[in-house]
């Protein structure tokens, strides 16, 4: 199993992606009407968030293939997906929450539906993690995490739906209504960091996959060398620790 | 299928009309929660979206009473390996058990709201009922269904009456967001307000979706 692969370009495109984007966002995006500098977290809050929540997604697409094939390194896929969404996720909530201060004069805003949902979503992927660590058995963690990464991938825009429509709209529609006016530096800009951002995950994901199967093989070979006693035996842990 | 789920769901009837482990626990807790609302809230009344709020809140925390005990007489007492012995269909365990948590809320409702009324409410339902009982059987659909599921999913791991709420509570958000939207008009004081269908329609689309999608994972919680 090689997840190393193409690891270096990807690791190049990614620096002069986002090292890219953030020259645009301080050096060439102008500054907004309205609300002036602070405007410019934007360029960082919504890619993250978009790639967080594609991150979630894709979790649950592998689940669907690990559920359908049985094969363990989708799970670890599907896994290490989630755990890095969780992570950008943080600080979507994060960069969104200070935006919120700025904008509007309050860290956080119930009546703004696209932080409400991320909440909701990023309360429900915190448990992803705790259940995996309170299932023993390897087999049966993996089934059942991705029975998760399902339920949970569908959720995603269902919840999103029945929060906007529950709350007024705060939020600048970024994608939607107000994307479609904004001005051609501003855009360019967005997307060099969507860009990045993606390529980012990309990297971080392919990383983490090689090092835990890296981690997995190793200890494969440990046992063949010292044989099954020789080893000390696995600790509970959240992340898979087979193939 | 509907010979296996009928015996499924004769069987957990009994199995509560003897041990009374659900139903009641539910009931009291909802009851005591509309106590401790009242005291919380230093209300002797409510009306409108608050009393939407503290209606739906409430049933679903007494929901996830429901969920918790669920499959735990299959987890502890080989109903699991029984049923996974017999020659029939896997989901039909899933249909019996939605089927008996729908039946348990509704029982539960059949008592707390009225009981909400009678403690809570200041303007009263009236001529709002059937309406009330549209939302209140959708939103149960959505809670049996999601909760049969992670029912299910929580109930082999080791610290169940932790991990149940802790994933079923954010997947349940939107059902509390529609039902609350859809009560709230109806509850508000000095006669009902124009009720808003589109809520319905969330609701019913919610079931729908956890529907299908549990209905399609859930074999794979039952593998040996």
């Amino acid at each position: 199993m090689t997840f190393g692969r193409g690891l270096r370009a990807l690791s190049i495109a990614s620096v002069v992606l986002i090292a890219g984007a953030f020259a645009l966002v301080f050096f060439w995006a102008p500054n907004d009407a309205d609300q002036g500098f602070v405007q410019k977290i934007f360029y960082v809050h919504v890619p993250l968030g978009i790639v967080a929540l594609c991150g979630f997604v894709a979790g649950g697409v592998y689940g669907i293939k690990h559920l359908r094939t049985g094969d363990r390194a989708y799970d670890l896929r599907s896994y290490v997906a989630i755990h890095i969404s969780l992570i950008l996720a943080v600080g979507v909530l994060v960069t969104g929450s200070i935006w919120a201060r700025a904008a509007w004069g309050q860290w956080w805003v119930w009546d703004e539906p696209a932080l409400v949902s991320f909440l909701i979503v990023f309360l429900l992927y915190a448990c992803y993690q705790p259940l995996r660590f309170s299932i023993e058995d390897p087999e049966r963690q993996a089934r059942y995490a991705s029975v998760f990464a399902i339920v949970a991938g569908a959720f995603t825009p269902l919840n999103f739906l029945a929060v906007r429509m529950a709350e007024s709209l705060v939020h600048p529609r970024v994608l939607s209504t107000t994307g479609g006016s904004m001005p051609g530096e501003m855009r360019l800009t967005f997307l060099v960091s969507l860009a990045g951002m993606a390529c980012l995950f990309v990297t971080l994901w392919k990383y983490e996959l090689a090092s835990k199967s890296a981690s997995i093989q190793l200890r494969s070979l440990r046992r063949r060398l010292a044989g099954d006693d020789g080893l000390a035996p696995l600790q509970r842990s959240a992340a898979p620790q087979q193939l | 299928m509907r010979g296996t789920v009928a015996a499924l769901i004769r069987k957990d009837l009994q199995l509560e009309r003897r041990s009374f482990e659900s139903v009641p626990a539910m009931l009291m807790f909802s009851i005591s929660t509309f106590v401790l609302f009242h005291f919380g809230l230093d209300r002797g009344s409510l009306a409108g979206d608050l009393a939407a709020g503290v209606l739906w809140v409430t049933l679903l925390l007494a929901a996830v009473l429901g969920m918790n005990r669920l499959f735990v007489a299959e987890r502890e007492q080989g109903g699991f390996d029984g049923f996974l012995m017999a020659p029939v269909d896997r989901t039909a365990l899933f249909v019996a058990k939605a089927a008996v948590l729908f039946g348990f809320l509704v029982a539960v409702e059949v008592v707390a709201v009225p009981a909400f009324v009678i403690l809570l409410l200041q303007p009263g339902i009236g001529q709002a009922l059937p309406e009330l009982l549209a939302v209140l059987l959708l939103a149960d659909a959505g809670i049996a269904v999601v909760g049969t599921l992670i029912g299910a999913l929580g109930v082999q791991t080791r610290a169940r009456d932790l991990i149940i709420p802790l994933i079923a509570l954010p997947l349940l958000v939107p059902v509390v967001i529609a039902a609350a939207e859809a009560t709230a008009p109806l509850l508000a004081a000095g006669g009902a307000d124009e009720f808003p269908v589109r809520w319905l329609g969330v609701l019913a689309l919610y079931d729908a979706v956890f529907g299908l999608l549990a209905y399609a994972v859930f074999d794979f919680l039952l593998e040996e």
